[in-house]
């Protein structure tokens, strides 16, 4: 492989993460607030065919996108209604949200089929773009890929440094506190699942309206599971979300890459190769949860120190990346009753 | 008195969740420019509208039901047992190994192998997404999506590869089993009765643990609160995986109908989305084994009964799960707006 394409592979990995670092920032800040939304695999696909639809009819991307949000924003609150003011179960609300709405996306979607259709317009940025090597990389996207860019620092700036984000970080934590403190939990939480819910709509139109430019059925079914498996892989930090969107992304263009290496495997193999693996990562960040243990064996005999450093190290590393969720995380909490 | 109040109240939680599913769907339906009423016709009663067609209903209840059966133990648990598509994908891989090593055995021993190994498949990978529960606190939810992400990888590795059809691969499947490998069915029709014979054994076994055994009640105490049942001295991770392996179990079994009575070969998509359809049915029945057949023959009339739709009415036939989903839905807010009455009283 040459240099110039291992450039632009790294900008495709860049933008093609892009949704998906939507998403899953979205997913984030509902978690912060103390609330699964489970339904992201069929909000976004519902949101990627009503944001591709309403930008069909009107020849508008800008009316598409927002209708992408209010879907998902809508499905949001829905979920908050029936989980917070119900008080029905998170996870399951969340899963029925996620089987109906890809249904719905199916049914509804059945005249937009592989229509061509309006998508963003690619937007390189002037001066920035001819700089070597990062004007490639990061300065040749559109304003979909861009503001996947500002709002990983953006959202981490507000969790930690303002006080509306410690209020954030509140709800899912100590919510009694909160309330104590004179903070309408659940009004606050209602707020956080919808705004977290417009971005996943969102994160839905920017595959039906930028990254794959079209619709078809259940075309980007999976995502929405992988995205929720990547908050937890990012242990609800900003950061460490955005770098897990980048790895799944990167594993998907190391992926295609690779058919070519194992011809005598089936190319339906490597598409579905990105997902187990990243939840193989996933299951390597929570075993890192478990309190460091020397390994017994490595003490026997010097033969096996070297081995013995090595496990040492990978625990170290592995403990580097302990994660735990907000305490509060999808537990049911009551104004009245505090 | 207070039985009177109940089932008053049943009558309007049973008439709050049909009203609003129908109001749903219609409304749905009218968006797209469908006339409803046909559509409903063909929804409710298209599934009984011949033997054939009941043969049908039937043979898609059985694998819903033996999957339902399972989860309504990994639900008594307070697991979501999301991984059930693959430990019934599993089920069906297995299956095929019996079939493809001896062919020459008789039939009848082939279908105790194929069932046994079909067992085997599904609950190896049930308790792989229980050990990584466990061992690793790896939420179930997600450690079945993974097991299920590296099911489908294997099914099409094995369709697209090693087991592909000779001269063609394609999403169709496998070589289809010789004639006398499928499992016998009535005379002119798709059944084979010793699938919904299982699934019914299925359901009274798992009936019976969870209503009339101490086993039962300890998982239920395991679902209702983990930390007192083990301060009781209950084994609740003995219990997580002794669930979710006997889900396992009854999926693979399901995966096994799939191979040896509907489909007769290993297609990619082997579980047809039936684990997560009975997922759904679980939830609406809050893993009460009573409820569970009817509503499996239910949500499997809808599904039969939508298939006739694109062709008869060029309507697309993914209505029905709009309906199956909205039904739980308005179900949950039913049951959530009682809650909420009861309380104020």
């Amino acid at each position: 492989m040459n240099l110039d394409q291992f450039w632009v592979d790294l900008a495709a990995v860049l933008a093609s993460a892009s949704p998906l670092i939507l998403a899953t920032l979205g997913e984030t800040i509902t978690e912060r607030a103390g609330v699964i939304n489970l339904s992201l695999d069929g909000t976004m696909l519902l949101a990627a065919m009503v944001g591709f639809a309403v930008g069909f009819q009107s020849q508008n991307v800008g009316l598409g996108l927002l209708a992408a949000a209010l879907v998902g924003g809508f499905i949001g609150l829905i979920l908050g209604f029936l989980s917070l003011s119900l008080r029905q179960s998170q996870t399951a609300v969340g899963f029925v949200l996620a089987l109906l709405c890809t249904d719905l996306s199916s049914f509804l979607g059945n005249a937009y089929v592989r229509v061509p259709g309006v998508a963003v317009p690619s937007m390189p940025i002037p001066f920035l773009k001819d700089l070597p090597i990062l004007g490639k990389l990061f300065f040749h996207h559109d304003l979909i890929v861009y503001s996947s860019f500002i709002l990983t620092p953006a959202l981490s700036w507000f969790l930690f440094q303002t006080r509306n984000g410690l209020i954030l970080r509140a709800l899912g934590e100590q919510p009694t506190a909160a309330f104590a403190r004179g903070i309408n939990v659940i009004q606050y939480r209602y707020f956080y699942t919808i705004l977290g819910g417009m971005l996943v709509g969102l994160a839905g139109a920017a595959y039906s309206l930028d990254l794959k430019q079209g619709w078809s059925h259940r075309h980007i079914a999976g995502m929405g599971w992988i995205a929720l498996a990547i908050v937890i892989f990012g242990a609800w930090q900003p950061w460490r979300v955005a770098f897990g969107c980048y790895l799944f992304s990167a594993l998907q263009v190391l992926a295609s890459r690779s058919q070519s290496l194992w011809p005598s495997v089936p190319t339906q193999v490597f598409q579905v190769a990105p997902f187990a693996l990243m939840l193989g990562f996933l299951v390597l960040v929570n075993l890192s949860n478990k309190p460091p243990s020397t390994p017994r064996e490595a003490q026997i005999s010097l033969r096996w120190l070297s081995l013995a450093k090595l496990m040492l190290l990978m625990q170290g590393l592995l403990h580097s990346l302990a994660a735990s969720p907000p305490a509060a995380l999808g537990k049911p909490f009551y104004n009245d009753e505090p | 008195m207070q039985k009177m109040r109940f089932s008053s109240l049943a009558v309007q939680n049973f008439l709050l969740t049909t009203a609003g599913t129908l109001f749903f769907t219609t409304l749905i339906l009218l968006i797209s420019g469908i006339s409803p009423l046909a559509v409903y016709q063909l929804l409710f009663f298209g599934a009984f509208s011949s033997p054939s067609k009941i043969a049908d209903l039937l043979m898609l209840a059985a694998p819903l039901l033996l999957c339902a059966a399972g989860l309504t133990l990994t639900f008594a648990a307070g697991l979501y047992n999301l991984g059930i598509e693959g430990q019934l994908t599993l089920g069906a891989i297995f299956a095929m190994l019996p079939l493809r090593l001896w062919p020459d055995l008789p039939p009848p021993l082939l279908w105790v192998l194929a069932f046994l190994a079909g067992a085997l498949g599904g609950s190896l990978w049930a308790a792989s997404t229980a050990s990584l529960k466990i061992y690793a606190q790896v939420n179930e939810i997600f450690a079945g999506l993974g097991m299920n992400f590296l099911a489908m990888g294997i099914a099409l590795y094995l369709v697209f590869g090693p087991w592909q059809r000779i001269g063609t691969a394609s999403m169709s499947g496998t070589e289809p089993l010789p004639n006398e490998l499928w499992l016998p069915t009535l005379p002119n029709l798709r059944l084979a009765p010793l699938a919904p014979l299982l699934a019914l054994s299925a359901l009274g076994i798992v009936w019976f643990l969870l209503a009339h055994t101490k086993w039962g009640i300890s998982v239920r105490a395991t679902g209702l609160n983990p930390i007192a049942a083990e301060n009781l001295g209950v084994p609740t991770n003995l219990r997580l995986f002794e669930t979710l392996f006997g889900c396992g179990i009854l999926a693979g079994i399901a995966g096994a109908i799939q191979i040896l009575g509907v489909f007769h070969g290993l297609i990619p998509n082997v579980s047809s989305g039936i684990g997560l359809l009975a997922l759904l049915i679980v939830l609406l029945v809050q893993a009460q084994p009573t409820w569970l057949l009817p509503i499996v023959l239910l949500f499997a009339s809808f599904a039969i009964g939508s298939v006739q739709l694109p062709l008869a009415l060029n309507v697309d036939s993914n209505i029905s799960g709009v309906l199956q989903g909205s039904l739980v839905l308005f179900a949950l807010m039913a049951r959530g707006i009682q809650e909420r009455r009861q309380k104020k009283h």
